[in-house]
């Protein structure tokens, strides 16, 4: 297939139509219109990436995955989008979330619906444009565009302290992005070519001495975004202040942006730089975990419990792919996925709870099993995933990662282990609380229903959870081409 | 040379017209008609098409550069014009004196983006600043205009003297005006063309209110009539800028070095006290002179770095300031109460004014897709590009810091409760804001249009 036949890449696609889509949403303002259109649109996203997966062959499709022009050619920056397995898998999960907090929340009622839905469909094209994109500045563009919309939608529609919580995570995100601008753009300026793309970058010869420091300039950033130990702070009040719609985003998938930069972008350009402060950053990482697994073990909400264990998983992330073994990079690329769908299904039931009984105080609830048994059947199912059981999707990827990180270090894994058995405590604990025990306090006899939307969306991510969990294959094979590039980066330096 | 002829006549033309016509909205349609012939003559001379002859002695240079600057300041004073027209007449009872006084200012905005030696340097920044003085003390009545306007003339006339020093000790190092003949380089730098430099160097600063000669700005923007400080804090400041870049690069570029450290402490400074000092405020103009420090800061850059990149920058700077501040400035003027809880619920009253000034606070901030982002970036690519990596950092972090001061105007507008007093809006001043956000979104990704003229 030619360049000339094609019409549209699926990147451009992928980006367009939410944009487009986010953009026409704020016209709807009469009644349900912004709702059912959103719901409609991010059918169609999911659809459109599932497609997408019948034109892998780059051989014969090169023209349909890889689009690049040049954008403002006095600065050397093009507009790049590049849809490789990583992307692919990527934009997979940012579709499939949409769909889901979509699904689940089509029971809300938001005040000034067009806003809300026109805002989450353009954060939506925002972080597809981070997870395709091959050039320095338009990642940027894209890395700062996905936050304004999150930024609007966690004040607005948010909980009671939630303008002071929301501007913490956007003053800090800010400072870091602004950091990453001046490594970007210090790295450019060593370019052979003076561009930013992904190639150039990687070809940048830095003065000896310097490439350390724009390292951390790198880093920072992505750690805020993750977030990493002692970078995390903006994080558990963020989640329990936004409105669980858009904490779903954030932890299901903005989180992934940190994640993703650091094997895109910061392991390929500093490969040495990688290499001799991995030790650092995976010990910081193995403190964070059980620093916040500890912390969620105490914790009275469920909001920030499930905020705090988000932190635990995503520092092993962060250390996984500091070891840079190749069974660690392919661990975080499932488990990418997987958190984000396991979350997401996390995200859901706390939200029916508070939705229905009107807190989300584990102390005050209990005894759900008797009243809503069905409900409860799918949060064992997705806990259980994410103490990562065996048989479920989570299994997969954290006993990858572990692997990884043996490899590495025989007494940091061990360290980090404890996380796993918190983990389980926190977990289960929190199950045996809210779900059984006795029916009292604000519980009473309510039963917490399920609705269609959010019937389907559980029902959704128990399959993935089974489905990845028994059958991991696919994932790892749509990666393997891009954990192998990054591997190489690393041939010489190991 | 035919806009500041231009501007020179239409001052005039406008001052004796208040006395024939009697009816005080005519004078926006004159004022209007003499801003676009000075787009349109502009626009001639810059394409070569049709210009006046006039022996300058080689006195004014006319540079690609120059015109480019010109087109912003008079594009800016249009919008200017159309957002602001109908509240002049709530300043005083003299309109037309008003209008006259800003083409003179225009008149010596032509001079500073094309002067060739210091005297026509100094006749330049004194043909800006005296209706300036005028214009601050403008509000007769009001105790805090005439504050305002006796400080910025007492602060005013201690920078001309040293600035004359200066130039008295440059001429006397080098027995030239022309500042061809003062760029002599690192040999013929000798103390008394030193002195010089750092006397100029001293009262420019002034002018631009960078720190530590700062002092003056939040009390005068703060006194004068909105309007006026709306036109002083952007058309006014980036012509400064512009004289300031035009005379170190081309009288001191030679002995760069020289003078490097002493400007990167001048800027430092600039960023830090025009930020932290922004946090404090309470009220949203008051906010908005100290930003404009903070802003001065960030354009003290080019100076800074002298290099392509830079130039470039403070072209792209000129525009997205000023589009951004002026429109930012008309969004206060029709809003009743100037504290920050006066904003609040500005959204839910005024959907379209709350969404176009966080199109102009974003933009401020350095948000990417606006104009504020790319001109915040060609700095800091032109500062990164000497070598010298402290700077940089510590302006990020001070940009960071602005994103504190500029979104508290956002969160009030749109997320706390209240009931924003506002003053009707015409329908061309909607048009004007909508068309100034866009034009800050295209330049945001499409710079190239603007930066292309530079090397026509």
């Amino acid at each position: 297939m030619d360049a000339k036949d094609v019409l549209i890449t699926f990147p451009e696609l992928l980006l367009w139509f939410p944009l487009l889509s986010g953009l026409i949403a704020f016209l709807l303002v009469k009644g349900n219109g912004a709702k059912k259109w959103a719901l409609t649109s991010s059918f169609i996203s999911v659809a459109i990436v599932i497609a997408s997966f019948f034109f892998t062959d780059n051989s014969k499709y090169f023209h349909l995955n890889n689009v690049s022009y040049f954008w403002m050619p006095s600065l050397g920056s093009s507009f790049a989008l590049k849809y490789d397995g990583m992307s692919r898998m990527l934009c997979l999960l940012t579709s499939l979330a949409f769909l889901l907090v979509f699904l689940s929340t089509l029971k809300n009622e938001y005040k000034k619906p067009h806003a809300f839905y026109g805002l989450m469909l353009l954060t939506q094209s925002g972080l597809i444009g981070v997870f395709c994109t091959m050039d320095a500045l338009a990642f940027y563009f894209f890395w700062e565009l996905a936050l304004i919309p999150v930024y609007f939608l966690a004040s607005q529609w948010g909980g009671e302290k939630r303008i002071q919580a929301t501007f913490k995570f956007f003053v800090y995100t800010f400072a870091g992005s602004l950091l990453l601008l001046l490594g970007i753009i210090y790295v450019y300026l060593h370019t052979p070519d003076s561009t930013f793309s992904l190639k150039a970058f990687m070809e940048a010869q830095l003065p000896a001495g310097h490439g350390k420091f724009v390292f951390w300039l790198f880093f920072i950033a992505f750690a805020i975004k993750m977030p990493v130990f002692p970078f995390h702070t903006w994080q558990p009040d963020t989640y329990e202040q936004s409105p669980t719609a858009v904490t779903m985003i954030l932890s299901g998938v903005m989180v992934k942006m940190g994640v993703y930069a650091v094997l895109r972008w910061l392991l390929p350009v500093f490969p040495n730089e990688s290499a001799s402060f991995a030790n650092i950053i995976i010990w910081l990482s193995a403190i964070g975990m059980i620093y916040a697994s500890c912390i969620a073990w105490m914790q009275d909400d469920l909001k920030r419990l499930v905020a705090y264990s988000s932190i635990a998983h995503i520092g092993l992330m962060c250390a996984a792919v500091f070891t840079r073994q190749e069974s660690g990079f392919d661990g975080v690329m499932v488990q990418m996925f997987n958190h984000g769908i396991n979350i997401i299904g996390l995200w859901i039931v706390v939200e029916l709870i508070e939705k229905k009984l009107g807190t989300r105080k584990i102390s005050e609830l209990g005894g759900l099993a008797n009243t809503s048994p069905a409900l409860t059947v799918f949060l064992v199912i997705i806990a259980l995933a994410n103490i990562a059981l065996p048989l479920t999707n989570a299994f997969v990827g954290e006993f990858l990662m572990f692997n990884g990180l043996f490899a590495y270090g025989k007494w940091v894994t061990a360290f980090a282990l404890i996380s796993i058995i918190l983990a389980a405590v926190y977990t289960l604990n929190m199950i045996q609380k809210v779900f059984y025990g006795s029916t009292g306090g604000v519980t009473g006899e309510n039963a917490v229903s399920l609705n269609g939307g959010a019937y389907m969306a559980l029902g959704i991510v128990v399959v993935i959870v089974f489905a990845l969990g028994v059958y991991p294959k696919p994932l790892l094979e749509l990666t393997s081409e891009t954990v192998d590039f990054i591997k190489s980066r690393f041939m010489g330096g190991l | 040379m035919t806009a500041i002829i231009l501007a020179a006549i239409w001052g005039v033309v406008m001052m004796y017209s208040g006395i024939v016509i009697k009816n005080k909205s005519t004078a926006k349609t004159i004022a209007l008609l003499g801003i676009l012939a000075l787009l349109v003559v502009n626009h001639l001379e810059y394409t070569n098409l049709w210009y006046m002859q006039a022996d300058v002695k080689n006195m004014l240079k006319f540079t690609s550069f120059g015109y480019v600057f010109n087109y912003i300041a008079f594009g800016s004073t249009l919008i200017f014009f159309l957002l602001n027209a109908g509240e002049f007449e709530l300043v005083g009872k003299d309109v037309y004196e008003y209008y006259a006084l800003l083409f003179f200012i225009l008149c010596g905005v032509g001079i500073a983006s094309s002067f060739n030696t210091l005297l026509m340097l100094f006749l330049g920044i004194e043909i800006i600043s005296i209706p300036l003085y005028i214009l601050a003390g403008s509000d007769k009545r009001n105790l805090k205009s005439n504050e305002a306007s006796l400080k910025y003339f007492l602060m005013g006339s201690f920078s001309t003297g040293i600035m004359l020093m200066g130039i008295a000790f440059l001429y006397g190092a080098t027995g030239s005006f022309y500042i061809e003949d003062i760029n002599v380089g690192a040999d013929g730098f000798q103390p008394m063309l030193a002195i010089g430099l750092v006397f100029l160097l001293i009262a420019i600063s002034f002018k631009v209110s960078a720190a530590p000669f700062h002092f003056w700005t939040p009390d005068v923007y703060d006194g004068s009539p909105t309007v006026f400080t709306s036109f002083m804090a952007t058309i006014v400041k980036v012509a400064s800028f512009i004289a300031f870049l035009r005379l170190f690069d081309n009288a001191f570029g030679k002995v760069h070095e020289q003078w490097q450290l002493l400007l990167a402490l001048i800027t430092a400074a600039t960023l830090f006290i025009g930020n932290i000092t922004a946090v404090f405020q309470q009220s949203v103009k008051r906010m908005l002179s100290y930003s404009s420090i903070a802003q001065a800061g960030f354009m003290l850059f080019s100076v800074y770095a002298l290099n392509t990149f830079a130039k470039e920058g403070l072209i792209l700077y000129s525009a997205a300031y000023s589009l951004a501040s002026i429109g930012s400035f008309a969004v206060l003027i029709k809003v009743k109460d100037y504290s920050i809880e006066g904003f609040n619920g500005l959204a839910k009253k005024q959907p379209f004014l709350a969404l176009m000034n966080t199109i102009f606070l974003l933009s401020l901030t350095g948000i990417p897709l606006t104009a504020g982002f790319l001109a915040k970036y060609y700095m800091l690519i032109g500062a990164v590009k000497t070598g010298h990596f402290w700077l940089p950092v510590f302006a990020v972090l001070m940009a960071a810091v602005s994103a504190y001061y500029y979104f508290r105007v956002i969160q009030a507008m749109y997320f706390k409760e209240g009931e924003a007093d506002t003053k009707p809006t015409s329908r061309t001043f909607r048009i004007t804001l909508l068309v100034t956000a866009l034009l800050i979104i295209i330049l945001g990704f499409l710079p190239n249009g603007l930066l292309k003229a530079l090397y026509f």
